[in-house]
C-alpha cells in the first residue's frame, strides 16, 4: 500500500518516486522494499513469494549452498529455511583480501503462511542457487464455480 | 486500494533496463586473482563475461522459472539481472581466465602474467 501511494504519477510523491529510483540506478541498489518492516540488504538471504491458484511459491536467493545441507521445515503454518555457507576464502597469509561482500556463516528465514495451505503437499528444489518451495494450497479454497439454474 | 495495472506495466518495463551490483569477494595470491560473485537465478547460459581491453564485466540475467498463473506476494528480488565490470590490471593475463559457475556462484580465477609472477632469482657465486 506505501508503494503504490508513492507511484501516484504527477503528484508531489510522483517526484520523489522519481528521485528514489534515479538514486536507485546511480548506487545500485537491490529493488528495496520500502515499508517499515523492510530488511536490510544483503543480511539475509532474499524472498520471494508468488501465488498461483494452486500453490504458493517461495523462492529463496541463497547461492554457494549444499542442497543437502539445507533445511526447509514448516511447522504449524511457519514455513522456516536455514541453512549455513562456508567460506571460500582460502586461508594462508600469502592472500591478500581486497573485497569481501558476499555473506558467510548461518542464515535463518521465516515465512508465515496463511491458512489455506496443505502441508503434506510441500515439493522444494534447488537450482542455480535459488530454493524453490512449492506448497499446495488445499482443495477447499479453490474458488468453485456455482451454475445459476 | 485496487491495483494499477498500467502502473505495473511501465515499472516492469522500467525494470529490464535495470540492474544489480552482484555481491563479490576478491582475493589476489601471487599467482593471480580469485573473484567470486553471487549471481543466484543465473544458468550458464545467461552469464556473459566479456574483456574489453583492461575493463572485465560480468553480466548475468535471472531465468524466471515461475509456473502459470503465478501473482507476486511480496517480492525482495525485483530486478531480475547482474552487472559489474572491473577493470584489470596490467600484470593479469586476461587471455587464461578460468571461469566456473555453480549453483549461482560464479568464479574466476585471473592468472598474472608469467613474468609478473615473483620469481627467485638464483645468485651463482662466481
Amino acid at each position: 500500500m506505501y508503494e503504490s501511494l508513492l507511484s501516484y504519477p504527477n503528484s508531489l510523491f510522483g517526484q520523489f518516486e522519481r528521485l528514489r529510483r534515479e538514486l536507485d540506478d546511480v548506487f545500485g541498489v537491490a529493488g528495496l522494499p520500502n515499508s517499515i518492516r523492510a530488511v536490510a540488504p544483503g543480511s539475509l538471504p532474499a524472498i520471494n513469494v508468488g501465488r498461483t491458484p494452486t500453490s504458493l511459491e517461495v523462492y529463496a536467493f541463497a547461492p554457494g549452498l549444499d542442497a543437502s545441507k539445507i533445511e526447509v521445515t514448516l511447522d504449524r503454518g511457519v514455513l522456516r529455511i536455514a541453512g549455513e555457507r562456508a567460506s571460500e576464502m582460502p586461508d594462508d597469509a600469502k592472500t591478500n583480501t581486497y573485497t569481501r561482500e558476499r555473506d558467510v556463516g548461518a542464515f535463518a528465514r521465516a515465512v508465515s503462511l496463511p491458512e489455506d495451505i496443505d502441508p503434506n503437499h510441500v515439493k522444494a528444489s534447488y537450482r542455480d542457487g535459488v530454493l524453490q518451495v512449492s506448497i499446495a494450497r488445499s482443495e477447499s479454497t479453490q474458488p468453485k464455480r456455482i451454475t445459476v439454474q | 486500494m485496487s491495483e494499477n495495472k498500467a502502473l505495473t506495466q511501465a515499472a516492469a518495463e522500467q525494470d529490464a533496463q535495470r540492474w544489480v551490483l552482484p555481491a563479490v569477494d576478491v582475493f589476489e595470491d601471487e599467482t593471480g586473482i580469485t573473484l567470486l560473485a553471487d549471481m543466484p537465478g543465473v544458468p550458464k547460459d545467461r552469464l556473459e563475461l566479456k574483456v574489453e581491453g583492461d575493463a572485465l564485466l560480468i553480466e548475468g540475467s535471472v531465468q524466471p522459472f515461475t509456473p502459470e498463473g503465478l501473482e507476486a506476494v511480496y517480492a525482495e528480488v525485483r530486478i531480475p539481472r547482474y552487472r559489474r565490470s572491473f577493470s584489470l590490471s596490467r600484470e593479469l593475463d586476461t587471455a587464461r581466465i578460468e571461469a566456473n559457475l555453480k549453483d549461482g556462484v560464479l568464479k574466476l580465477r585471473i592468472p598474472k602474467q608469467a613474468h609478473a609472477q615473483p620469481r627467485r632469482i638464483a645468485v651463482s657465486s662466481a
